[in-house]
């Protein structure tokens, strides 16, 4: 049978089980729209191709699943460049296809071209610009392949006009095979063994979670080794969801905004069991004084990161959950002792905290999201103060409920990605919590969460600065707010114009209330939060200081 | 410290982009880098000369194992070698200057390869010591223009690093 290029990839999209993809015609990928014109897949238009990259991102995180976006040559392709990046840093299973212009006009800046194999080479696991129709369906399962295995991250697969427009027999491409590319997913019984006689020598060990333990999905054993050798454990922004957040071992996150007992723990610790992390700099703070006293034992599915930033004692290459039931399977029970005693006695004395001063504080506005929702709701953010407090005051509970911008901290990420998460969480409540500015990075997003009937909550933390930018002016900038003040659009009347309902917040007793309401919607809801204008995100490190001299 | 490495690579288009992509956006140092098709067309072999510590070079090394169309990397420093580079060097020569040009040549066992009214093109192959040394013996007489092919390098004895299966083999 003779198909064309854009059957063949709808075929195999079809073929890895894609219910939908998030994408914006354009002149060429138009034979693929055609193609997809009457396919069993569901095609959600946004109303720009960043938010089309974001809203599959939010949909891969949520769901364990990659998320797929497709754009037009040119201008659509590189809109999705900050979406791709975004999941190149968070290691996101995403694929991104693009249009191309024809075979014989590449190279000679036609019209709406961009070279985004090219702009993309750094930000992507791999790539392709396909020139021969027959390469396609090889290319589609490699794609797939390569997102979802070893260390997930963004594929981008580039297609010429008449390479989707040309036809080819349907021919089966077989299993992939890439000779280049073979995971380490086993972890070495000598390491594992090394590891347990490491754990067992401990007196103060302390468990550093993070987005690896949600990408391998292994939360149960996660806890399951936390409580066997009774190590509190501190997450990351990315492993926040890896560790039940109520648990009597979780010590919530470390790092710049972390609370004072996780860097605490992590200052003096002993041995620092470090899972699916990779170091950031905001996490670590000065690296010299980053658990200085400590063996340091690192597990990763990703061979580069270990010893990439800190000097590791024992390292282990290999996937989190084969890991983590290696090492269970080696030890035994531990009674609680000083460490334990210790860890509990910090917890009480430097608790998070916020002054109530019977204004609006964002704080509460997060702690009652938490109670109205039951902790049970998926979470998607943007990026600055909220995002933090959101991290603070959530108490995240679920694996994969937590949708944040880690790595590469992208303002607009929040809505679109929300949107992402209600499609593949129809039935669950999704909350976007952003700030008055980077709700407005995306803002367009909202016609597409009311064109589609997604009730997505919108809940922006209304300071009328960029706050987190601020709060540093206001800390290291002698109180200069450089072009931080925002004076913003009435975010009701926002709401309406899009056909969402919109609601204002100014007093602490409304929020409850409000909240209710925007549950009881269905449809899409934004609530301004009005909140305390200069309210600092606290605990915090200075950049580049040791994580136990923290200000707050 | 130097280290050379040899990368065998998928022949992909791009990918010599990705390899030296890769080096600048992290910071790496190339002191050389030569690549050519293999005894198998589908796989090139790269040279890499690369300066740096030795946490820089084991960084090197794990982020190129990361490229999808790297299929195999060999530390060829960590062992017995045999590495070449071949120069051509065009100089300054007076028809008087010739037979002396000429000696200097045959001392490096290298070749005249070509000749002009007032210059001489030499051709020499070597290695990195050698390949300075004959650079700097011509020096004297103006050296006009200077290539480098970049080094190439293999292991020495029976163990060789086959084109296409990417394993090692006695």
């Amino acid at each position: 049978m003779v198909k064309s290029g854009a059957q063949i990839l709808v075929d195999g999209l079809l073929e890895q089980g894609v219910d939908t993809i998030f994408g914006y015609p354009g002149g060429a990928v138009l034979p693929i729209y055609d193609a997809l014109y009457d396919a069993e897949i569901r095609h959600i238009l946004t109303r720009h191709e960043q938010g089309a990259a974001h809203a599959a991102d939010g949909y891969a995180r949520a769901s364990g699943r990659p998320g797929v976006c497709l754009a037009t040559s040119g201008p659509g392709a590189t809109n999705l460049v900050t979406g791709i990046t975004n999941a190149y840093m968070d290691s996101v299973p995403l694929v991104a296809f693009t249009g191309q212009v024809v075979t014989a006009q590449l190279g000679k800046d036609s019209f709406q071209e961009a070279d985004i194999t090219g702009i993309t080479l750094p930000v992507t696991k791999h790539n392709y610009l396909v020139k021969d129709v027959r390469e396609l369906a090889r290319v589609v399962r490699e794609a797939f392949y390569l997102a979802t295995t070893g260390r997930p991250g963004p594929v981008l697969v580039d297609i010429p006009r008449d390479v989707s427009a040309g036809l080819t027999g349907d021919e089966d491409p077989g299993p992939v095979n890439l000779p280049g590319y073979r995971p380490v997913t086993e972890p070495a019984p000598a390491r594992v063994e090394e590891a347990v006689r490491a754990i067992l020598a401990a007196e103060r060990p302390v468990i550093y979670a993070g987005g690896g333990v949600v990408n391998s999905g292994a939360h149960a054993e996660l806890q399951r080794f936390a409580e066997l050798i009774l190590a509190p454990v501190t997450a990351t922004l990315m492993g926040l969801t890896g560790f039940p957040g109520d648990h009597p071992l979780s010590l919530g996150m470390l790092g710049m905004h972390g609370s004072k007992y996780a860097n605490y723990a992590v200052c003096e610790c002993d041995l620092l069991i470090a899972v699916g992390v990779r170091f950031d700099d905001r996490v670590t703070g000065r690296l010299e004084c980053f658990a200085k006293d400590a063996k340091i034992i690192h597990i990763d599915i990703d061979p580069a990161e270990i010893g990439k930033n800190v000097r590791v004692d024992i390292a282990i290459v290999g996937d989190v959950k084969k890991t983590l039931n290696a090492l269970c399977a080696r030890l035994k029970a531990r009674l609680p002792g000083a460490w334990q005693e210790k860890i509990r006695q910090w917890k009480k004395e430097y608790p998070l905290t916020y002054e109530e001063n019977g204004h609006l504080k964002p704080q509460q506005v997060i702690r009652e999201i938490y109670r109205a929702t039951g902790g049970r709701a998926r979470i998607a953010t943007d990026v600055g103060q909220h995002q933090m407090w959101t991290a603070q005051y959530y108490t995240f509970t679920r694996p994969r409920s937590f949708i944040s911008s880690g790595g590469l901290g992208t303002m607009g990420f929040g809505l679109p990605a929300a949107i992402g998460v209600q499609v593949a969480c129809p039935d669950e409540v999704v909350f976007s919590i952003s700030g008055d500015g980077s709700i407005q990075m995306n803002i367009q997003e909202m016609a597409t969460a009311v064109n589609y009937d997604l009730p997505v909550k919108i809940a922006v933390m209304d300071n009328g600065y960029l706050g987190m930018v601020r709060q540093w002016q206001e800390l290291f900038y002698n109180r200069r707010y450089s072009y931080t003040e925002l004076r913003n659009p009435d975010f009701v009347k926002l709401a309406e114009a899009y056909g969402a309902a919109g609601r204002r917040v100014t007093k602490p007793e409304e929020v409850a209330p409000a909240l209710a309401e925007a549950l009881a919607a269905p449809k899409p809801v934004m609530i301004d939060f009005v909140i305390e204008r200069e309210e600092n995100v606290l605990p915090m490190v200075p950049p580049g200081e040791s994580l136990d001299k923290m200000l707050g | 410290m130097r280290q050379t490495l040899a990368v065998l690579v998928e022949n992909n288009p791009g990918v010599l982009a990705r390899v030296a992509g890769l080096f600048s956006r992290r910071g790496f140092n190339i002191d050389s880098l030569a690549v050519g098709r293999t005894d198998n067309p589908a796989v090139s072999r790269m040279t890499i000369v690369v300066e740096g510590d030795d946490h820089t070079l084991e960084q090197v090394t794990k982020q190129l194992h990361k490229l999808i169309d790297v299929i195999k990397i060999i530390d060829v420093t960590a062992e017995e070698y045999v590495d070449r580079e071949l120069v051509l060097i065009k100089v300054s020569a007076d028809p008087g200057q010739r037979i002396e040009i000429a000696q200097i040549a045959e001392i490096f066992r290298a070749r005249i390869v070509d000749l002009g009214r007032r210059t001489l093109t030499l051709e020499c192959t070597g290695n990195e010591g050698k390949i300075r040394a004959f650079e700097e013996s011509l020096r004297p007489y103006g050296i006009k223009e200077l290539v480098r092919t970049g080094k190439i390098a293999m292991l020495r004895g029976s163990r060789y690093t086959g084109g296409g299966n990417g394993k090692e083999e006695e």
